[in-house]
């Protein structure tokens, strides 16, 4: 067992490294950085001095290094165009971009695991297929489609809810929260619906897929035929088995839901990671495009090492043959 | 015996139909009787789609839609069954029918502990809390003999082996006192040994809590051994139904003698097996002697010369430790087996599961390293030290039959295309068009329309499927072929023609067999020579006939005891 999570760590450190490479190679070919920090009229000398001063006239291995040895540190530079640390940048934005996935995580599963559930029972019930041809079309359409289709429904048509920002934030330490204010919660819900509705489809669609195969299986057949009650056997019995491939799932959408959240936080402009990234690319501000590809690479492989040694804890069966 | 109590099960007349998408119906079963006493035991035997099964769904409301009652009556404990609602009014399913399934390893949720599944039954029907019906849970693992049953209750079914999992679950179904119970080929798949504990264990149920059991099953030796009455079936009909005694030895219809005649012997060996109905139709029979032509002909059928010798065979598998580098649990499945095969022999490997027979076999094919050892073929190493790579005619000379036909044939290839797979891979055609012809042949020598090669594997029924890779084997023209207990998912009668299949060709090539299996009255019909394996050793090697009349080793003597056979009658041994 403590193999396994031992090589998944090692795997994990590689591709962080190759991650790094990557982000660090940036720096080198999008654009000479001093020719963009340098005065237009600065004389060849200011700017070797810059050079030096910047450390971009050592051999590439050793910038690297160094780059490498910043990034440990937690130093992932200065953003070209707000004058101001990366870290603390992303930091700032960051509860904005998990609070919206947090919420659309809480809305696809709530939604997406009883309807699925309904699906797999009644497959021909009218219910069944009008939610199924719904979902076609919400995995078929495009986020910002459907962010604008909401904005103009509920925000310019019946000014319900509003149509971008945060609303009003309370701040709890470092975290700035819009969960807390009546208005902070009304921003939440257009985006959180936008960010929601391919993940619930596709959550609805696995549970129903998993739930037909459960439900014709012996052990449910034997539930039958010791008399069980339907609710039991669909809810408690089938229900769970049901749900082991969600949890993969679920843990690897919550890390494209906040990595892509790009679509949905530009339409509302949420003031969360996704803009930021937007930003930095339409003013080729490296260090945070840098930091950004950095982080969501963190980001992937933390929740893949997690499911990975999360299965083999839900599972008895896992369990037994790693051990 | 219980002439006069009322019948906890009694069908008269039943038609269970199947509306078919063309609008016609399928008949599965026509007007179907029996009756079931408390206490008694009642076996429903056929084939495979002699509505068999279907009678024991709808008995337990199981019926799969839109299969429907057409006509006829059932009664449970003297209740009217009621087709529309699925159950007799009073009778409820798991409270007063209990029901035991096929496979233990798949009717227990893995999901949920051993506890939990004994006692929700319990806590629904009999309306008892969470303390009441674990003390009940106790008692029953007792009953049913399960060691240790306070652990047992916290574990999860992969923690127990096979046969616990068939007991949990006959627990399951004794857990709120039923009168009948439904048994549907119970003991299928279980090994010889455990077999016989779980017979033994539902006639004691019958004997002593007066339970009603139907059993439905396939293995005449099983019925022999425990059941009072019994019905045969055929495609849908009752061809015979009678005391055990009676039916098995003075059957009437000529079905039911067809297919009590095609039971394997264990008692005696016969030159081919008999087969129920004509064997090979003029086309079957005139491809098999194609094949026969075009194998490369051998003047003697076995001389001495091993084609395979396995010599200190040890193979270990090891599960990793929870430190790199450290040892981990290992597990000695091969423990320094040695045996060869002439060439020309039918060699069989018999044990139980787990006992490591299927391990050599993947050892022999090249599926699996061995640990220390070797296995030779004609003199040259082919597995373990200084073994040859597999290449080209090595690979073609060793094939191999799998188990389970429904997951050794790639369901999305067509069954053409899946036999001249091997034609082609080896050169054994010079054309596409010869390879197909070849294909034909091949297809009808295992019985099979030659048409079969433009269809996919789902089209066809196990027993079909296990011929097409009988059939896809032999097109390599191999010189060994290694089978995986290839008969043990099919009917007797299918099983007969292919094992005949077999001994044709093995009599008129020279082919050479390793065959696998737990099948002991197969084992004696088919093969020269037997090894007897148990947990990874090999006990006892001699000519089938020395072996089976006088065994030496005691495991081998009880395993040949603990067969359920034709010549031990329940009825009969009762009256001696």
């Amino acid at each position: 067992m403590l193999k396994v999570l031992l090589s998944r760590l090692g795997q994990a450190a590689l591709v962080m490294l190759v991650v790094s490479a990557v982000s660090f190679v940036m720096f080198r070919y999008v654009g000479d950085p001093v020719a963009t920090m340098s005065r237009e009229n600065a004389s060849v000398e200011e700017k070797a001095e810059l050079r030096r001063s910047l450390g971009l006239d050592q051999p590439l291995i050793v910038q690297y290094g160094r780059f490498l040895g910043r990034t440990l540190r937690g130093d992932l530079g200065i953003s070209y165009r707000n004058q101001r640390p990366v870290t603390e940048l992303i930091a700032e934005r960051l509860p904005a971009t998990l609070e919206l996935v947090l919420v659309a995580t809480i809305l696809s599963l709530a939604l997406g695991i009883p309807l699925g559930v309904l699906c797999a029972l009644k497959p021909d019930g009218a219910a069944a297929r009008l939610v199924q041809a719904l979902s076609l079309v919400g995995i078929s359409t495009p986020t910002f489609v459907t962010g604008i289709v909401l904005i103009l429904v509920f925000a310019v048509s019946l000014g319900w809810l509003p149509s971008f920002g945060r609303g009003q934030v309370i701040d709890l330490g470092w975290w700035s929260t819009g969960l807390l204010t009546a208005s902070g919660l009304k921003s939440l819900l257009l985006p959180g619906i936008t960010l929601a509705l391919y993940q619930l489809t596709l959550i609805m669609r696995l549970v129903r897929a998993e739930m037909i195969d459960v439900l014709s299986s012996d052990y449910i057949r034997f539930a039958k035929a010791r008399g069980l009650p339907k609710r039991y056997i669909h809810f408690r019995l089938a229900l769970r088995n049901a749900l082991m491939p969600v949890i993969t799932v679920t843990g690897l959408q919550i890390g494209s839901l906040i990595a892509f959240a790009i679509v949905t936080e530009t339409v509302f402009q949420w003031p969360g990671m996704g803009l930021l990234f937007i930003q930095a690319v339409s003013f080729v501000d490296i260090p945070v495009m840098a930091a950004y590809l950095l982080f969501v690479g963190l980001l992937f492989v933390l929740i893949n090492t997690v499911v990975d040694i999360l299965y083999a804890v839900v599972d008895p069966r896992l369990r037994a043959r790693s051990a | 015996m219980n002439a006069q109590q009322p019948p906890v099960l009694a069908i008269e007349g039943l038609r269970v139909e199947y509306p078919l998408a063309n609008g016609t119906v399928f008949t599965a079963v026509e007007n179907a009787s029996l009756v079931i006493r408390p206490g008694e035991i009642h076996a429903l035997v056929g084939e495979s789609g002699a509505g068999k099964t279907t009678i024991g769904n709808t008995v337990m409301g199981l019926l799969e839609k839109p299969g429907r009652i057409a006509a006829g009556t059932i009664h449970i404990d003297g209740r009217k069954f009621d087709p529309a609602k699925g159950s007799a009014e009073g009778v409820v399913l798991g409270r007063d029918v209990g029901a035991v399934f096929q496979d233990p390893m798949t009717s227990l949720n893995p999901l949920f502990t051993i506890e939990s599944q004994l006692t929700e039954a319990m806590r629904f029907h009999l309306k008892l809390d969470n303390a009441q019906a674990r003390a009940r849970a106790l008692e029953l693992l007792q009953a049913v003999g399960i060691p240790e049953p306070q652990r047992r209750l916290k574990a999860y079914p992969h923690q127990l082996s096979g046969g616990q999992r068939q007991r949990v679950v006959i627990a399951a179904a004794l857990s709120c006192g039923p009168k009948l119970v439904v048994a549907d080929e119970p003991t299928t798949a279980l090994d010889v040994s455990v077999q016989a504990q779980i017979l033994k264990l539902l006639r004691d149920l019958a004997d002593q809590r007066g339970i009603g059991i139907l059993l439905v099953t396939h293995n005449m030796g099983v019925v022999a051994q425990i059941a009072d009455r019994v019905t045969i079936m055929h495609r849908g009909q009752v061809v015979e139904t009678g005391t055990t005694e009676e039916v098995l030895r003075r059957p009437k219809a000529v079905y039911a003698r067809a297919l009590i005649g095609a039971v394997p012997r264990i008692d005696a060996r016969l030159d081919r097996f008999p087969v129920l109905g004509e064997e090979g139709k003029g086309r079957a029979e005139q491809a098999r002697t194609e094949l026969r032509a075009r194998a490369e002909r051998s003047t003697q059928t076995a001389d001495d010369t091993p084609i395979l010798s396995v010599e200190n065979l040890c193979v270990d598998y090891n599960t990793s430790g929870w430190l790199p580098g450290s040892k981990g649990h290992r597990f000695r499945a091969v423990d320094g087996v040695s045996f060869s095969v002439r060439r020309g022999e039918v060699f069989g490997l018999v044990g139980e599961s787990g006992c490591g027979k299927t391990t050599i076999a993947n050892v022999v094919s090249g599926l699996v390293r061995p640990t220390s050892g070797q296995v030779l073929y004609r003199g040259r190493s082919i597995a373990g030290e200084g073994a040859v790579r597999r290449i080209g005619p090595l690979r073609q000379a060793i094939q191999m039959i799998f188990q389970d036909p429904y997951s050794s044939l790639n369901g999305r290839m067509r069954i053409g295309s899946i036999l001249s797979e091997p034609i082609l891979f080896y050169r054994l055609a010079g054309s596409k068009a010869e390879a197909e012809s070849d294909v034909a042949r091949l297809i009808e020598a295992v019985g099979l329309d030659a048409e079969a090669a433009q269809r996919f594997p789902h089209a066809f029924s196990g027993g079909q499927r296990q011929r097409l890779s009988i059939a896809r084997a032999l097109g390599a023209r191999p010189k060994l072929i290694v089978c995986d207990e290839p008969t043990s998912s099919l009917d007797v009668s299918v099983q007969a023609q292919i094992l005949n299949l077999l001994k044709d060709l093995r009599d008129a090539t020279g082919l050479t067999l390793l065959l696998i299996s737990h099948d002991l009255a197969v084992v004696r019909q088919m093969c020269d020579r037997v090894a007897v394996m148990r947990q990874g050793n090999l006990l006892e090697q001699a000519n089938a006939e020395t072996l089976f009349e006088r065994p030496q080793h005691p495991y081998t003597q009880e395993l040949l005891s603990l067969v359920p056979t034709l010549d031990r009658i329940r009825g009969e041994t009762r009256a001696a």
